[in-house]
Protein backbone atom coordinates (compact mmCIF):
# COMPACT_ATOMS: atom_id res chain seq x y z
CA UNK A 1 0.00 0.00 0.00
CA UNK A 2 1.23 3.31 -1.12
CA UNK A 3 0.61 6.78 0.40
CA UNK A 4 -0.05 9.17 -2.38
CA UNK A 5 -1.09 12.64 0.03
CA UNK A 6 -1.06 12.69 3.56
CA UNK A 7 -2.42 15.59 6.06
CA UNK A 8 -1.74 15.81 9.49
CA UNK A 9 -4.74 17.48 11.53
CA UNK A 10 -5.32 18.88 14.81
CA UNK A 11 -8.15 17.91 16.79
CA UNK A 12 -8.60 20.28 19.50
CA UNK A 13 -12.23 21.92 19.54
CA UNK A 14 -15.67 20.89 18.26
CA UNK A 15 -14.38 23.15 14.88
CA UNK A 16 -12.07 21.00 14.36
CA UNK A 17 -14.42 18.10 13.72
CA UNK A 18 -15.91 20.30 11.40
CA UNK A 19 -12.32 20.98 9.43
CA UNK A 20 -11.54 16.98 9.24
CA UNK A 21 -14.87 16.51 7.65
CA UNK A 22 -14.57 19.31 5.28
CA UNK A 23 -11.29 18.08 3.97
CA UNK A 24 -12.23 14.36 4.20
CA UNK A 25 -15.47 15.25 1.94
CA UNK A 26 -12.96 17.01 -0.19
CA UNK A 27 -10.58 14.16 -0.87
CA UNK A 28 -13.25 12.17 -1.77
CA UNK A 29 -14.82 14.45 -4.25
CA UNK A 30 -11.45 14.75 -5.50
CA UNK A 31 -10.80 10.54 -5.57
CA UNK A 32 -14.28 10.39 -7.28
CA UNK A 33 -16.02 8.26 -4.71
CA UNK A 34 -20.32 8.32 -4.99
CA UNK A 35 -22.33 10.98 -3.27
CA UNK A 36 -23.36 7.92 -0.91
CA UNK A 37 -19.55 6.72 -0.71
CA UNK A 38 -18.70 10.49 0.60
CA UNK A 39 -21.36 10.85 2.82
CA UNK A 40 -20.33 7.55 4.69
CA UNK A 41 -16.76 8.54 4.72
CA UNK A 42 -17.60 12.01 6.14
CA UNK A 43 -19.86 10.42 8.69
CA UNK A 44 -17.08 7.91 9.66
CA UNK A 45 -14.77 10.92 10.03
CA UNK A 46 -16.94 12.25 12.21
CA UNK A 47 -17.81 9.66 14.83
CA UNK A 48 -14.19 8.94 15.37
CA UNK A 49 -12.95 12.39 15.60
CA UNK A 50 -15.59 13.05 18.16
CA UNK A 51 -14.26 10.33 19.68
CA UNK A 52 -11.06 11.57 19.61
CA UNK A 53 -12.17 14.88 21.42
CA UNK A 54 -14.48 13.37 23.78
CA UNK A 55 -13.17 10.23 25.32
CA UNK A 56 -9.17 11.32 24.53
CA UNK A 57 -9.06 14.99 25.44
CA UNK A 58 -8.20 15.55 22.11
CA UNK A 59 -5.68 14.20 19.30
CA UNK A 60 -4.72 13.90 15.66
CA UNK A 61 -6.09 12.99 12.81
CA UNK A 62 -4.31 11.50 9.73
CA UNK A 63 -5.92 12.00 6.34
CA UNK A 64 -4.27 9.95 3.79
CA UNK A 65 -4.80 8.98 -0.31
CA UNK A 66 -3.35 5.46 -0.24
CA UNK A 67 -3.12 3.27 -2.99
CA UNK A 68 -2.82 -0.55 -3.60
CA UNK A 69 -3.11 -3.04 -6.47
CA UNK A 70 -4.70 -0.55 -8.89
CA UNK A 71 -7.22 0.74 -6.01
CA UNK A 72 -7.08 3.98 -4.42
CA UNK A 73 -8.84 4.87 -1.37
CA UNK A 74 -8.93 7.21 1.19
CA UNK A 75 -7.55 6.44 4.80
CA UNK A 76 -8.31 8.12 8.02
CA UNK A 77 -6.49 7.57 11.53
CA UNK A 78 -7.25 9.17 14.67
CA UNK A 79 -4.87 9.07 17.67
CA UNK A 80 -5.22 10.45 21.09
CA UNK A 81 -3.25 9.76 24.12
CA UNK A 82 -6.23 9.81 26.47
CA UNK A 83 -7.19 7.14 29.04
CA UNK A 84 -7.57 4.37 26.54
CA UNK A 85 -10.37 1.85 26.32
CA UNK A 86 -9.82 -1.31 28.91
CA UNK A 87 -12.26 -3.95 26.85
CA UNK A 88 -11.92 -3.60 22.94
CA UNK A 89 -14.82 -5.88 22.70
CA UNK A 90 -17.04 -4.45 24.77
CA UNK A 91 -16.39 -1.10 22.61
CA UNK A 92 -16.92 -2.48 19.46
CA UNK A 93 -20.35 -3.53 20.54
CA UNK A 94 -23.77 -1.89 19.32
CA UNK A 95 -25.24 0.40 22.09
CA UNK A 96 -22.08 0.18 24.34
CA UNK A 97 -21.55 3.66 25.64
CA UNK A 98 -19.26 5.30 28.25
CA UNK A 99 -20.45 9.07 27.13
CA UNK A 100 -23.86 8.77 27.00
CA UNK A 101 -23.99 8.10 23.17
CA UNK A 102 -25.92 6.17 21.17
CA UNK A 103 -22.87 3.54 21.67
CA UNK A 104 -22.76 3.62 17.72
CA UNK A 105 -19.95 5.23 16.86
CA UNK A 106 -17.46 2.31 16.39
CA UNK A 107 -19.20 -0.31 15.30
CA UNK A 108 -21.06 2.15 13.30
CA UNK A 109 -18.00 3.28 11.33
CA UNK A 110 -16.59 -0.11 10.85
CA UNK A 111 -19.83 -0.92 9.05
CA UNK A 112 -19.57 2.34 7.12
CA UNK A 113 -15.66 1.18 6.26
CA UNK A 114 -14.24 -1.57 4.32
CA UNK A 115 -11.09 -1.82 6.78
CA UNK A 116 -10.98 -0.93 10.38
CA UNK A 117 -8.45 -1.22 13.27
CA UNK A 118 -8.63 -0.41 17.10
CA UNK A 119 -5.77 0.23 18.87
CA UNK A 120 -6.00 1.22 22.37
CA UNK A 121 -3.69 0.37 26.05
CA UNK A 122 -5.23 2.18 29.25
CA UNK A 123 -3.68 4.64 30.03
CA UNK A 124 -1.92 5.18 27.18
CA UNK A 125 -4.55 6.50 24.42
CA UNK A 126 -6.36 4.74 21.70
CA UNK A 127 -5.33 4.76 17.99
CA UNK A 128 -8.45 3.52 15.35
CA UNK A 129 -7.85 3.76 11.81
CA UNK A 130 -10.46 3.37 9.14
CA UNK A 131 -10.08 2.65 4.80
CA UNK A 132 -12.66 3.17 2.22
CA UNK A 133 -11.82 1.71 -1.44
CA UNK A 134 -12.78 2.91 -4.25
CA UNK B 1 28.55 52.86 26.14
CA UNK B 2 24.56 53.77 26.20
CA UNK B 3 24.10 54.73 22.66
CA UNK B 4 20.15 55.87 23.38
CA UNK B 5 21.38 58.71 25.94
CA UNK B 6 23.21 60.50 23.40
CA UNK B 7 21.56 59.10 20.09
CA UNK B 8 21.31 61.65 17.61
CA UNK B 9 18.49 59.97 16.11
CA UNK B 10 15.98 62.11 17.52
CA UNK B 11 17.61 65.73 15.84
CA UNK B 12 18.41 63.39 12.93
CA UNK B 13 14.64 62.49 12.09
CA UNK B 14 13.70 66.43 12.82
CA UNK B 15 16.19 68.56 11.62
CA UNK B 16 16.18 66.08 8.22
CA UNK B 17 12.07 65.55 7.83
CA UNK B 18 11.51 67.15 4.47
CA UNK B 19 14.17 65.33 2.88
CA UNK B 20 13.19 61.72 4.51
CA UNK B 21 10.31 62.22 3.48
CA UNK B 22 11.34 62.52 -0.13
CA UNK B 23 13.53 59.56 0.08
CA UNK B 24 10.84 57.39 1.47
CA UNK B 25 7.93 58.68 -0.99
CA UNK B 26 10.38 58.05 -3.50
CA UNK B 27 11.43 54.62 -2.64
CA UNK B 28 7.88 53.79 -2.02
CA UNK B 29 6.68 54.78 -5.75
CA UNK B 30 9.61 52.88 -7.37
CA UNK B 31 9.30 49.57 -5.51
CA UNK B 32 7.58 46.33 -6.78
CA UNK B 33 4.65 46.24 -4.58
CA UNK B 34 3.72 50.21 -5.90
CA UNK B 35 0.25 49.94 -5.93
CA UNK B 36 -1.20 53.46 -7.34
CA UNK B 37 -4.84 51.77 -7.80
CA UNK B 38 -4.97 51.15 -4.47
CA UNK B 39 -4.29 54.25 -3.03
CA UNK B 40 -3.63 57.64 -4.61
CA UNK B 41 -0.38 59.29 -4.09
CA UNK B 42 -1.63 62.39 -2.41
CA UNK B 43 -2.93 59.64 0.41
CA UNK B 44 0.45 58.56 0.36
CA UNK B 45 1.99 61.10 1.37
CA UNK B 46 -0.10 61.75 3.63
CA UNK B 47 0.08 59.01 5.40
CA UNK B 48 4.04 58.95 5.19
CA UNK B 49 4.22 62.74 6.38
CA UNK B 50 1.96 61.96 9.65
CA UNK B 51 3.51 58.35 10.46
CA UNK B 52 7.31 59.97 10.14
CA UNK B 53 6.13 62.92 12.05
CA UNK B 54 4.16 60.85 14.98
CA UNK B 55 7.38 58.43 14.97
CA UNK B 56 9.75 61.53 15.52
CA UNK B 57 7.85 63.02 18.23
CA UNK B 58 7.58 59.90 20.00
CA UNK B 59 11.41 59.45 19.83
CA UNK B 60 11.98 63.18 21.05
CA UNK B 61 10.14 62.46 23.86
CA UNK B 62 12.32 59.60 24.93
CA UNK B 63 10.35 56.48 22.99
CA UNK B 64 14.09 55.23 22.22
CA UNK B 65 13.80 54.40 25.79
CA UNK B 66 11.26 51.45 25.61
CA UNK B 67 8.56 50.34 23.28
CA UNK B 68 6.04 50.62 26.10
CA UNK B 69 6.97 54.31 26.52
CA UNK B 70 3.98 56.57 26.69
CA UNK B 71 5.33 58.75 24.14
CA UNK B 72 4.25 56.03 21.34
CA UNK B 73 0.68 55.73 22.08
CA UNK B 74 -0.12 58.16 19.62
CA UNK B 75 2.19 56.01 16.47
CA UNK B 76 0.31 53.43 18.17
CA UNK B 77 -2.86 54.58 17.26
CA UNK B 78 -2.00 56.14 13.87
CA UNK B 79 -0.35 52.91 12.47
CA UNK B 80 -3.98 50.81 13.94
CA UNK B 81 -5.74 53.31 11.58
CA UNK B 82 -3.15 52.82 8.62
CA UNK B 83 -3.29 49.09 8.89
CA UNK B 84 -7.12 48.87 8.54
CA UNK B 85 -7.38 51.35 5.87
CA UNK B 86 -5.01 49.55 3.74
CA UNK B 87 -6.66 46.15 4.85
CA UNK B 88 -9.94 47.72 3.48
CA UNK B 89 -8.20 49.05 0.37
CA UNK B 90 -6.89 45.44 -0.49
CA UNK B 91 -3.07 45.93 0.21
CA UNK B 92 -1.90 42.35 1.42
CA UNK B 93 -0.28 42.50 5.53
CA UNK B 94 3.23 42.07 3.84
CA UNK B 95 2.74 45.43 1.46
CA UNK B 96 2.00 47.10 4.72
CA UNK B 97 4.65 46.43 6.75
CA UNK B 98 6.72 46.66 3.80
CA UNK B 99 5.11 50.25 3.76
CA UNK B 100 6.98 50.96 7.41
CA UNK B 101 10.39 48.62 6.76
CA UNK B 102 11.04 50.72 3.42
CA UNK B 103 11.73 53.76 5.90
CA UNK B 104 15.22 52.14 6.96
CA UNK B 105 16.55 52.86 3.82
CA UNK B 106 16.47 56.92 4.03
CA UNK B 107 17.22 56.98 7.46
CA UNK B 108 20.40 54.83 7.30
CA UNK B 109 21.39 57.07 4.55
CA UNK B 110 20.33 60.53 6.68
CA UNK B 111 22.87 58.78 9.42
CA UNK B 112 25.54 57.86 7.03
CA UNK B 113 25.58 61.86 6.47
CA UNK B 114 25.75 63.19 9.86
CA UNK B 115 27.41 60.57 11.73
CA UNK B 116 31.02 59.86 10.75
CA UNK B 117 32.27 58.03 13.88
CA UNK B 118 32.52 54.14 12.34
CA UNK B 119 31.68 52.67 15.79
CA UNK B 120 29.30 55.54 16.37
CA UNK B 121 27.27 55.11 13.47
CA UNK B 122 26.97 51.10 13.93
CA UNK B 123 25.30 52.21 17.10
CA UNK B 124 22.90 54.70 15.56
CA UNK B 125 21.64 52.56 12.87
CA UNK B 126 20.65 49.44 15.59
CA UNK B 127 18.91 52.37 16.79
CA UNK B 128 17.13 53.34 13.74
CA UNK B 129 17.06 49.42 12.62
CA UNK B 130 15.24 48.45 16.25
CA UNK B 131 12.80 51.42 15.64
CA UNK B 132 11.43 50.78 12.24
CA UNK B 133 11.36 47.08 13.19
CA UNK B 134 9.39 47.70 16.21
CA UNK B 135 6.95 49.86 13.76
CA UNK B 136 6.53 47.67 11.43
CA UNK B 137 5.98 44.56 14.13
CA UNK B 138 3.04 46.83 15.22
CA UNK B 139 1.26 47.76 12.10
CA UNK B 140 1.71 43.22 11.55
CA UNK B 141 -0.42 43.46 14.85
CA UNK B 142 -2.63 45.94 14.24
CA UNK B 143 -3.50 43.87 10.65
CA UNK B 144 -4.16 40.82 12.30
CA UNK B 145 -6.18 42.48 15.48
CA UNK B 146 -8.46 44.31 12.92
CA UNK B 147 -8.75 40.42 10.91
CA UNK B 148 -9.77 38.62 14.24
CA UNK B 149 -12.40 41.25 15.00
CA UNK B 150 -13.62 40.39 11.32
CA UNK B 151 -13.54 36.90 12.41
CA UNK B 152 -15.62 37.38 15.75
CA UNK B 153 -18.13 39.44 14.13
CA UNK B 154 -18.88 36.61 11.78
CA UNK B 155 -18.89 34.16 14.10
CA UNK B 156 -21.33 36.23 16.11
CA UNK B 157 -23.62 36.69 13.26
CA UNK B 158 -23.18 32.83 12.21
CA UNK B 159 -24.77 32.03 16.19
CA UNK B 160 -27.70 34.45 15.45
CA UNK B 161 -28.22 32.71 12.12
CA UNK B 162 -31.09 31.05 14.50
CA UNK B 163 -33.25 28.29 12.83
CA UNK B 164 -36.75 29.75 13.02
CA UNK B 165 -39.54 27.91 13.67
CA UNK B 166 -42.48 28.36 11.48
CA UNK B 167 -46.42 27.39 11.67
CA UNK B 168 -47.40 26.29 8.48
CA UNK B 169 -51.33 25.58 9.39
CA UNK B 170 -53.11 25.52 11.96
CA UNK B 171 -51.49 22.62 14.71
CA UNK B 172 -48.55 22.52 12.53
CA UNK B 173 -44.88 23.61 12.86
CA UNK B 174 -42.14 23.26 10.95
CA UNK B 175 -38.40 23.79 11.41
CA UNK B 176 -35.92 23.75 8.95
CA UNK B 177 -32.76 23.24 10.11
CA UNK B 178 -29.48 24.35 8.37
CA UNK B 179 -25.63 23.83 8.47
CA UNK B 180 -23.80 21.25 11.33
CA UNK B 181 -25.95 20.35 13.89
CA UNK B 182 -23.22 19.18 16.58
CA UNK B 183 -22.95 21.78 18.22
CA UNK B 184 -24.51 23.92 21.37
CA UNK B 185 -26.78 25.50 18.75
CA UNK B 186 -28.31 22.43 18.17
CA UNK B 187 -30.20 22.42 21.55
CA UNK B 188 -30.83 25.23 21.65
CA UNK B 189 -33.10 25.03 18.51
CA UNK B 190 -34.71 22.18 19.54
CA UNK B 191 -35.58 23.53 22.80
CA UNK B 192 -37.17 26.30 20.97
CA UNK B 193 -39.13 24.00 19.07
CA UNK B 194 -40.25 22.47 22.37
CA UNK B 195 -41.27 25.85 23.55
CA UNK B 196 -43.23 26.85 20.32
CA UNK B 197 -45.22 23.28 20.69
CA UNK B 198 -46.71 24.37 24.16
CA UNK B 199 -47.15 28.11 23.19
CA UNK B 200 -49.09 26.90 19.72
CA UNK B 201 -50.98 23.48 21.17
CA UNK B 202 -49.45 21.93 17.94
CA UNK B 203 -49.94 18.75 17.28
CA UNK B 204 -47.60 18.16 14.77
CA UNK B 205 -44.44 19.54 14.00
CA UNK B 206 -42.15 19.13 10.95
CA UNK B 207 -38.21 18.59 11.65
CA UNK B 208 -36.70 19.26 8.13
CA UNK B 209 -32.67 18.33 7.96
CA UNK B 210 -32.70 18.80 3.58
CA UNK B 211 -29.80 21.75 4.51
CA UNK B 212 -27.75 19.57 7.08
CA UNK B 213 -24.78 18.05 5.30
CA UNK B 214 -23.57 14.98 7.74
CA UNK B 215 -26.17 13.17 9.90
CA UNK B 216 -24.06 11.51 12.42
CA UNK B 217 -24.99 9.56 15.96
CA UNK B 218 -24.77 12.33 18.12
CA UNK B 219 -26.58 14.81 14.87
CA UNK B 220 -29.26 11.49 15.68
CA UNK B 221 -29.43 11.19 19.01
CA UNK B 222 -30.17 15.17 19.17
CA UNK B 223 -33.04 14.35 16.38
CA UNK B 224 -34.21 10.74 18.80
CA UNK B 225 -34.68 13.12 21.95
CA UNK B 226 -36.17 15.78 20.46
CA UNK B 227 -38.94 13.74 19.26
CA UNK B 228 -39.44 11.55 22.51
CA UNK B 229 -39.62 15.43 24.25
CA UNK B 230 -42.28 16.41 21.63
CA UNK B 231 -44.29 12.84 21.95
CA UNK B 232 -44.38 13.44 25.84
CA UNK B 233 -45.74 17.17 25.44
CA UNK B 234 -48.65 15.51 23.03
CA UNK B 235 -47.09 16.32 19.70
CA UNK B 236 -46.02 14.08 16.94
CA UNK B 237 -42.69 14.49 14.89
CA UNK B 238 -41.89 13.81 11.36
CA UNK B 239 -38.36 14.65 10.12
CA UNK B 240 -38.34 15.36 6.30
CA UNK B 241 -35.52 15.75 4.25
CA UNK B 242 -33.64 12.94 4.47
CA UNK B 243 -31.69 12.52 1.56
CA UNK B 244 -30.83 8.85 -0.31
CA UNK B 245 -26.94 8.90 0.51
CA UNK B 246 -28.43 10.04 4.23
CA UNK B 247 -30.54 7.81 4.33
CA UNK B 248 -28.02 4.79 3.44
CA UNK B 249 -25.81 6.22 6.28
CA UNK B 250 -27.53 6.07 8.96
CA UNK B 251 -28.71 2.36 8.06
CA UNK B 252 -25.18 1.52 7.83
CA UNK B 253 -24.49 3.36 11.64
CA UNK B 254 -26.90 0.90 13.05
CA UNK B 255 -29.48 4.19 13.96
CA UNK B 256 -32.81 3.09 14.61
CA UNK B 257 -35.01 5.84 13.09
CA UNK B 258 -38.00 2.96 12.98
CA UNK B 259 -39.84 5.02 15.84
CA UNK B 260 -39.87 8.07 13.92
CA UNK B 261 -42.15 9.03 11.42
CA UNK B 262 -39.87 10.20 8.09
CA UNK B 263 -40.24 11.50 4.65
CA UNK B 264 -37.92 12.94 2.04
CA UNK B 265 -39.16 15.99 1.32
CA UNK B 266 -41.17 19.00 3.13
CA UNK B 267 -43.84 18.22 0.97
CA UNK B 268 -44.55 14.86 1.31
CA UNK B 269 -44.06 15.38 5.29
CA UNK B 270 -46.64 18.38 5.13
CA UNK B 271 -49.48 16.24 3.41
CA UNK B 272 -48.48 13.53 6.20
CA UNK B 273 -49.01 16.48 8.91
CA UNK B 274 -52.56 17.65 7.22
CA UNK B 275 -53.71 13.92 7.30
CA UNK B 276 -52.92 13.39 10.99
CA UNK B 277 -54.85 16.56 11.96
CA UNK B 278 -57.97 15.90 9.90
CA UNK B 279 -57.28 18.06 6.96
CA UNK B 280 -57.40 17.12 3.08
CA UNK B 281 -55.82 18.84 0.66
CA UNK B 282 -57.49 18.27 -2.94
CA UNK B 283 -57.33 20.20 -6.71
CA UNK B 284 -60.63 22.05 -6.87
CA UNK B 285 -62.93 20.67 -9.73
CA UNK B 286 -61.63 22.75 -13.18
CA UNK B 287 -65.06 25.19 -13.11
CA UNK B 288 -64.38 26.56 -9.99
CA UNK B 289 -61.17 28.02 -10.58
CA UNK B 290 -60.32 31.31 -11.66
Amino acid sequence: MSVLKNDLMPVRTANDIVVVRQHVRALAIELGFSLVDQTKMVTAASELARNTLAHGGGGTARIEVVAANARRGLKMTFEDRGKGIADLELAMRDGYSTGGGLGLGLSGTRRLMNEFELQSKPGEGTRVSATRWK
Amino acid sequence: MTPRDTSVLPSVLQKRSGELLDAWIAHQTSADGYRPDLMADAELRDQSRELLASASAAVSAGGLESPTHPSWQATRQLLGSIAESRATAGFAPTATATFVLSLKQPIFEALRKDVQNPERLADELWNATTLIDRLALQTMESTLEARERVIARQHEDMLELSTPVVKLWDGILALPMIGTLDSARTQVVMESLLQRIVETGAEVAIIDITGVPTVDTLVAQHLIKTVTAARLMGADCIISGIRPQIAATIVHLGVDLSEVATKSTLADAFRLALARTGHSLGRAPARERR
